[in-house]
């Protein structure tokens, strides 16, 4: 077989992964949208931020389909979780990578790499059974948006920490030892040098646990009420549009399926436009560099 | 060179359909969608009757009794599984019913309050009631646990005390039975409810919980067998028209006594007799 021949069969391989993937990505888009239609025709886009609540059923009398709290619910949960997450996690990272002693970064390394590894339904089960009761006993109820922002927090810490350590990995080894040479000290370093130059790494890791807290269901689903209102506290449970979906989905019939799909759609556009933004502002990052 | 690479995907995918072609016509297949509640009982009844009749196959989905009577409709499924009595406008269908379950209160051992009234049930519900120390319990506000949207187990619950959904003030609302056994378990201020299939055996493995009595009948599997549990429902199986073959061939089997022994292990109570 000549290299040429080889060359080919790769790239026919390649092209045809990268056609599986693309389309995947096209045909769930568009089963979204297709299933969404008779929802949006039926009831209009409007409804879905006018109405006076979310009952659905057409058991329970009038229907009416009320998103918002859901949206508030999903990003509520989500800015808790990334302001708790985000510190903690470039602390692990920056910890692991210039602080911790050789030996106790590898096992404290493991450690973050296992608590990635750990199923959604785990971290959901243990929140509900321990996270909380204790928030209970502060104040009642319990299931509250605190309780979804602690467990989400621990769920998209390890992805954080692991993407700002591989971000620090890659800065140049010449600046830290440039800077070292100048007499930084080993904050100074960090702070003016180490960051700045991982900057787009770093706001990778912040955009994947957006994400991923954004897209979250089971945990959430278990810890967080599921009651559809918008929190005046931490304290009240909230629904998040993921919750919205696994809860309902299997009982739905039309036009709650469909109003369902709706919720899905708005959770696509969500992430989309996260895509979108930490594409323009990666690139700003790297203009300004 | 386009046209040859989309030529060999097209073979490998004309080569997989008609493989899993030949493997269904192999064996004959029964499905039955519906009722959570009733999936599992119907999967151990399935197994039996696979057994019995080799060569066939029974598949059983999930997707709530609403799914069941949409798939019964449309042919989905050659039967449906709905853990309520049917609606009028569901008179297409007919039902057989394989066993009785019955919904029950539950709240945490630790909670001192051993019965309540519908009418204080209906007043925590709508939230009027918000505080154990005016049903004659501890000072400490009540956490209302209700079911999602759609579920059966709902339905019965508002219907039985005359509620309608946006009235209920929830605290937590959960999807399914264990969910609800943990969140009361967990809460010692919590009510919610339950199957009591579920809250039984939960109850007698050690879990943490109470069932209250309804309407002054002590919720149990034999109150609920004798009908004197005012909030029970009938597990049925549905169909459209008549069934034939081995859709009706199954359910006889299914509502017989020859399966008693199978529902009294899933905590339900059987009809057969």
């Amino acid at each position: 077989m000549s290299p040429y021949r080889t060359d080919r069969i790769l790239i026919g391989t390649l092209r045809c992964a990268a056609v599986v993937s693309g389309l995947i990505v096209a045909v769930v888009a568009l089963f979204l949208v297709s299933e969404s239609v008779p929802a949006l025709r039926q009831i209009g886009p409007y409804r879905f931020f006018t109405d006076s609540a979310w009952h659905p059923a057409p058991h329970s009398g009038e229907s009416t389909f009320n998103l918002v709290p859901m949206i508030v619910g999903t990003l509520t949960v989500t800015a808790g979780a990334l302001a708790l997450a985000t510190p903690l996690g470039l602390g692990s990272a920056m910890f692991l990578r210039f602080y911790a002693p050789p030996k106790l970064g590898v096992i404290y390394r493991k450690i973050i790499e296992l608590l990635a590894g750990i199923p959604s339904v785990v971290f959901g089960f243990w929140g509900l059974v321990t996270i909380v009761p204790l928030i209970n006993s502060i104040h009642a109820p319990g299931a509250s948006l605190l309780a979804g922002i602690c467990i989400l927090a621990i769920m998209i810490l390890p992805t954080v920490a692991l993407v700002s350590d591989a971000a620090f990995e890659v800065v140049p080894k010449e600046y830290v030892k440039g800077a070292a040479a100048l007499g930084l000290s080993r904050w100074a370093t960090i702070r003016g040098v180490v960051i700045p130059s991982a900057k787009s790494g770093l706001f990778t890791a912040i955009i994947l646990q957006t994400g991923r807290a954004l897209g979250e269901t089971m945990a959430v689903l278990m810890v967080c009420g599921n009651v559809v209102q918008v929190p005046k506290s931490v304290f009240e449970p909230v629904r998040t549009l993921t919750a919205n979906i696994a809860l309902e989905m299997a009982y739905a019939l039309d036009p709650h399926r469909s109003a369902l799909f709706v919720s899905g759609l708005l959770l696509l556009t969500l992430v989309a436009g996260l895509v979108l933004l930490a594409d323009v502002l990666s690139r700003r990052y790297e203009c300004s560099q | 060179m386009k046209h040859k690479y989309s030529l060999h995907l097209l073979l490998v995918l004309l080569i997989s359909a008609l493989l899993t072609g030949l493997a269904n016509a192999a064996e004959k297949k029964l499905i039955l969608t519906g009722s959570s509640t009733i999936a599992p009982l119907v999967s151990e009844i399935a197994k039996r009757y696979e057994k019995e009749n080799p060569g066939l196959r029974v598949d059983v989905q999930t997707g709530g009794s609403s799914r069941g009577v949409a798939d019964a409709r449309r042919g989905l499924a050659d039967i449906g599984m709905v853990s309520r009595e049917l609606k009028a406008e569901e008179d297409d269908l007919l039902a057989f019913a394989i066993a009785k379950d019955g919904i029950c209160l539950i709240t945490n051992q630790s909670n001192p309050v051993a019965s309540l009234s519908d009418e204080q049930v209906v007043k925590i519900y709508r939230g009027e009631i918000t505080n154990w120390k005016e049903v004659g319990g501890n000072d400490a506000p009540i956490t209302v646990v209700n079911k999602a949207e759609g579920r059966s187990t709902l339905e019965l619950f508002l219907k039985h005390y005359g509620l309608k959904n946006q009235e209920v003030k929830a605290h937590v609302i959960i999807g399914d039975n264990e969910q609800g056994v943990k969140t009361v378990s967990g809460n010692p201020n919590a009510l919610g409810y339950v199957s009591i299939g579920t809250a039984e055996f939960d109850a007698a493995d050690g879990v943490p919980i109470k069932l209250l009595p309804v309407g002054g009948v002590e919720a149990s599997m034999a109150n609920v067998k004798s009908g004197e549990f005012p909030l029970s429902r009938p597990l049925n199986l549905v169909v459209r028209g008549q069934p034939e073959g081995f859709a009706s061939d199954f359910i006889r089997f299914a509502s017989s006594s020859k399966v008693d022994d199978i529902v009294k292990e899933q905590y339900f109570v059987p009809v057969s007799n």
